[in-house]
């Protein structure tokens, strides 16, 4: 018999109205868990933080409104209205509390918000001043960081404002044992305690801490039983009425106890999924290998008859529903980086176990059937692809990608896995990796990773390179001198791995005062009681409790910084045919185009420079009144015609993304000057940092806060995305840009790389279009790229979605590290998009 | 002289192709036809000088003298994806033919290489050229445009008999896969009858097992006028998907051949 069956299942009628319903209405903020948890923290303010942590989940869970919304077969709800979202005062506020007349009109992620629920969040978070991880993460960062921060070098917005989420959790464990299972264990490790132990004091409470979680936990999903068995009274028809006894029924035994089948598998998995969400607000908390845990329970309701493929892909289908259901309402800025309402869940299906073996089975392709029959953005799913991937296999995940909903995304474990044996994770984990978020590799249920710790812009050290440190007349980086009296390439590129080496620890110590923060003021123990090996260790993932620890802050515009340093040792140290204060020059003009107020401020630090020099006080008014007089100002005409030659020279340089080796090798040194330096630093966990080379959908926004680059970039025009080329500038088609991809040291890039790759759908028609789709995949892999995802779709079908929003709804696209339906993003995210090279024919 | 560096002229490179061959492909485009096809979709691949070729408004280049390692550095960049796909090198023109040496090397440092290799070509040259490219070739894209040799003569600029001969000779030699494809003009061949002729034609070559129709396109249009020439074609639709599957359908009644619409 096969392996596995590779044959399509029909979907089931219930599936396109679970849709219907969920994208009804727009998503809404409600009060509720807002309330809840404010109520509790006023009421234990003496007590040890675990504690109150934990008490004040539990009154979220027995007091948190609840609904079963119609044809459901998974419960769990945490909001009323479909894709609403709770907040999350203990992680920061202020930024809502100035957006919340904002929030339902921006154009990134907007939200409905009433009122009445605006003057209830106003009122909670009054209690909040200084009580949040934000505050208490600013208070621990040096003066220069703050400045650093201000100066747009790196921004770690993520977990500054909002819980750290970024993991996978003891899945298993809980569909084995329950959670009274789990009570059991941390009961026996309190019975270990003894009152004189050096660490009983912080063991004992966060033990107790567990138990209290867990129990709430329990209570919720049994006030969910007594719903559905109101509801099946109430219920006039008696196919829904029985199916209303059926989740009562699982609600009873599940998440309490062990899953004894399939169904209360899906119903027990959903409650851990949830039920993480409502603890903090840290996204991308992934699934994982899906469908290694599940597998036992299909296969034995398969084997014993109890089950059909069909239903079992149904109750799928249903989580795959469920998992949109779930919302984040993020700061106006965050929302344009994170863009398209995700909450990155990311489900990875197929690949090896820890023995090395391929596992592949019947609901790796029943994934990728679930969201053919959704087509929506959640779960982020992902492949994982060896020389061992059965072909037919990644021909289902193909039609997947033809679909054109940017899914699934495929990871190759030829490189991940030795990645992360050079992290120090064992072979057996290292096989047994899944995907966090975007992008990020490690090892379920033993791992925090704080993976997508900040974004680096590597473009803005070059910029203190031609501003010998200064920014805005203010000192942002160290002086390495003046740019035009470098002799030698060397020297140059030295003044920029300076400016990398500065910036870099300063983002570091960014990174560590929030981490501290997080352990002191939001510890999370419902979540550590899943993550080997709190429980032994006796504390939360947060103070250091998991098996491994990293943080993974990501770099971006590797593209741009290879091409820039490129040109520059082209032009100015080669052919000389343009000097180092020409460029200068004509990067503060914007090649020509003048000045708007960014370019000002950069062509005013010279000046204020100088004035400093002869004595004058700068003080950033000052500065800033130098720029205002500077907005508008244009070249005159004999430099403007310069610049823009010297933009046609720098045009001509050969450019990364071409599958010349020269050129990428180039690039693969240039990344270095980000991966090598960060992973030298440890964090407050004990564990280690490690670089990601990925931009979720900040190329965009941040792109906006750098001036012009020697690559021939304008002036606030987004950076290029990921470790792919810069837009437009892969000429040679899809072969050619991906050969240069994999040229960068992906191994050593062990939180990640992201390679977008866009393609009209006629490159996949017909069987043979997807075996050659299948073929390039691998010969990428065969190089050692790490990961690629594809949008598929015409431009001319983006184009028309923007002039006709209406008729595109459910138009799904690939933005970063995951999906997000074209129509929610913002217009200049929509138009990068657009701009990234169709490959085809 | 090594034969790497053997000189050519061409005009084009274009990676990933799926078409014109099996799996992933190169294609290069060699400079320089005898015969000069009203449809013709590459006109600046005709004339074997280099010329300029406007294009949206800039003057471009179209030509350029390479020797053969310098191309197999391009073609070898995509190595990987060739073994996984079984795909390689296809020589396109122009007329590959009308450079015999530089296409001879080129294919066989592909061959020796362990790559497929593949020509697209019209057999309008002398038989000497083709046996001795027939070593080094695995798959002949062979042009077969109409059986009427006055026809033939009208829209092409020649007669048709050395084609069919060469044709002919190829499929005896028995070295080489010989793939015959017709482009499907409206107003030359598109008729069931002319088209079936071809297809009997085709049929009677030993070995030959499969016919390709290649629908008329207009993208070449825009090229006449950026070299300032007539297009001849001008306000002829390309067959439709309906009329293409009617002329495989007869096809398929006077032969067994395994016709596909499209390369």
């Amino acid at each position: 018999m096969e392996k596995f069956n590779i044959a399509d299942i029909p979907r089931s009628p219930r599936i396109p109205k679970l849709v219907e319903d969920l994208y009804a209405n727009m998503p809404v903020i409600e009060s509720a868990r807002a309330k809840l948890i404010t109520e509790s923290y006023r009421e234990t303010e003496s007590e040890p933080m675990v504690i109150r942590r934990a008490k004040a989940f539990a009154h979220i869970l027995r007091n948190i409104p609840i609904i079963i919304r119609d044809g459901e077969l998974i419960v769990g709800s945490t909001t009323l209205a479909p894709r609403g979202c709770q907040t999350y005062p203990e992680f920061s506020y202020q930024w809502l509390e100035d957006e919340l007349d904002t929030v339902a009109t921006r154009s990134a992620d907007p939200f409905y918000i009433a009122e009445e629920t605006k003057a209830e969040l106003r009122e909670v978070h009054k209690y909040w001043k200084g009580r949040t991880t934000s505050e208490l993460a600013t208070a621990y960062m040096a003066p220069e960081t703050i400045r650093a921060m201000e100066h747009n070098i790196f921004t770690p917005g993520n977990y500054f404002y909002n819980g750290v989420g970024h993991v996978t959790v003891k899945y298993e464990e809980v569909l084995a044992i329950g959670f009274e299972g789990i009570i059991g264990k941390a009961q026996a490790e309190l019975e270990n305690c003894g009152p004189g132990d050096e660490d009983y004091a912080t063991k004992s409470r966060f033990l107790e801490a567990v138990i209290l979680s867990c129990q709430a936990v329990i209570e919720y999903a049994s006030r969910y039983a007594d719903l559905a068995e109101k509801m099946a009274g109430e219920c006039q028809d008696s196919v829904r009425g029985e199916e209303l006894r059926v989740i009562a029924g699982n609600c009873r035994r599940v998440p309490a106890r062990g899953a004894e089948n399939f169904y209360e598998a899906c119903q027990s998995f959903w409650f851990i999924q949830q039920l993480l969400q409502l603890e903090s607000s840290g996204h991308s908390i992934s699934p994982g290998r899906f469908d290694q845990y599940m597998y036992p329970y299909y296969r034995a309701d398969m084997d014993s008859g109890r089950i059909t493929r069909e239903y079992a892909q149904e109750l799928m289908d249903c989580i795959w529903v469920k998992l949109n259901d779930l919302n984040k309402c993020r700061d106006a800025v965050s929302a344009e980086g994170f863009a398209g309402y995700s909450l990155f869940q990311n489900l990875i299906a197929g690949g090896q176990n820890g023995e090395g073996v391929d596992v592949t089975n019947d609901l790796s392709i029943m994934c990728l059937q679930a969201s053919m029959h959704v087509r929506l953005p959640q779960p982020s799913l992902s492949i994982r692809v060896w020389n061992g991937s059965p072909h037919e296999f990644l021909i289902k995940a193909a039609e997947l990608t033809r679909t054109g909903i940017g899914l699934p995304a495929y990871y190759n474990d030829e490189v991940i896995i030795p990645a992360l044996q050079n992290r120090g994770l064992s072979l057996a984990d290292a096989r047994e990796y899944n995907i966090i978020g975007c992008v990020e590799p490690q090892k379920a249920g033993k791992t925090e990773g704080w993976h997508d710790a900040a974004f680096f812009n590597m473009c803005r050290p070059l910029e203190l390179v031609f501003s010998d440190g200064m920014d805005r007349g203010e000192r942002v980086g160290p002086a390495t001198g003046d740019v035009t009296k470098m002799q030698t390439f060397e020297e140059f590129f030295d003044a920029y791995r300076k400016q990398m080496e500065y910036c870099i620890s300063l983002l570091v110590n960014a990174d560590n005062a929030i981490d501290v923060a997080h352990a002191q003021r939001c510890p999370l123990p419902f979540l550590s009681c899943m993550v080997d090996d709190c429980l032994k260790r006796g504390k939360t993932v947060q103070e250091g409790g998991a098996v491994y620890n990293f943080t993974g802050p990501q770099g971006f515009g590797i593209a741009n910084m290879a091409d820039s340093l490129y040109a520059v040792r082209q032009l100015v140290y080669r052919d000389k045919t343009v000097s180092m204060a020409e460029l200068k020059e004509a990067l503060a003009w914007n090649y020509g185009k003048g000045l708007d107020a960014q370019s000002a401020a950069d062509v005013a630090s010279e000046v204020l420079t100088k004035l400093r020099a002869s004595g004058v006080e700068v003080n950033a008014q000052m500065a800033q009144a130098v720029v205002s007089s500077l907005v508008g100002m244009t070249p005159e005409a004999k430099k403007k015609a310069r610049f823009e030659e010297i933009h046609d020279l720098i045009d001509a340089v050969p450019k990364y993304g071409n599958a010349i080796p020269e050129v990428d090798y180039f690039a693969r040194e240039v990344a270095y000057t980000y991966t090598k330096p960060i992973q030298n630093y440890k964090n407050p966990r004990g564990g280690q940092f490690q670089a990601g080379l990925y931009p979720v959908s900040a190329n965009v926004p941040l792109g906006r806060q750098t001036g012009a680059t020697p690559d021939g970039r304008y002036a606030h025009t987004p950076v290029a995305d990921g470790v792919s080329p810069s837009a437009g500038k892969d000429t040679n088609g899809p072969t050619a840009t991906a050969t240069s991809v994999s040229r960068l040291d992906h191994y050593i890039v062990s939180n990640g790389t992201l390679f977008n790759q866009k393609f009209h759908p006629s490159a996949l028609s017909g069987r043979e279009g997807l075996e050659k789709f299948v073929a390039l995949l691998r010969g990428y892999f065969d190089q050692k790229g790490m990961h690629v995802q594809f949008n598929v779709v015409d431009r001319q079908t983006l184009l028309d979605a923007q002039e006709h929003p209406e008729k595109y709804s459910h138009l799904v696209v690939r933005v970063a590290g995951y999906s997000a339906l074209f129509t929610t993003l913002s217009r200049s995210l929509q138009d990068d998009i657009i701009r990234r090279t169709e490959q085809g024919f | 002289m090594d034969y790497l560096d053997t000189k050519g002229r061409i005009f084009d490179v274009q990676r990933y192709s799926i078409h014109d061959g099996p799996g992933i492909r190169t294609i290069v485009f060699l400079k320089g036809c005898v015969l000069r096809c009203r449809w013709c979709c590459n006109p600046e691949s005709q004339e074997y000088r280099i010329q300029t070729m406007k294009v949206q408004g800039k003057d471009k280049v179209i030509g350029r003298d390479v020797t053969v390692g310098e191309v197999l550095e391009t073609v070898m960049q995509d190595r990987p994806y060739y073994r996984r796909s079984g795909g390689g090198l296809t020589l396109s023109g122009g007329e590959c033919l009308c450079q015999p040496d530089f296409s001879r090397d080129l294919l066989r440092a592909v061959k020796e290489r362990g790559l497929h290799t593949a020509i697209e070509s019209m057999a309008c040259t002398p038989w000497e050229r083709i046996e001795m490219i027939l070593p080094w070739l695995d798959q002949y894209l062979m042009d077969i445009k109409h059986m009427n040799p006055e026809k033939h003569k009208e829209f092409t600029g020649r007669s048709n008999e050395l084609m069919l001969e060469n044709a002919r000779r190829t499929a005896l030699s028995g070295k080489t896969q010989l793939v015959i494809r017709v482009p499907v003009i409206p107003t030359f061949n598109d008729t069931i009858e002319e088209i079936q002729a071809i297809a009997r034609f085709a049929a009677s070559l030993p070995g030959v097992k499969r016919i390709h129709l290649l629908p008329y396109h207009r993208l070449g249009q825009d090229k006449y006028d950026g070299l300032g020439r007539e297009y001849l074609m001008d306000g002829i639709e390309p067959p439709d998907g309906k009329h293409m599957d009617m002329l495989k359908k007869a096809v398929h009644a006077v032969c067994g051949l395994d016709c596909q619409i499209g390369g």
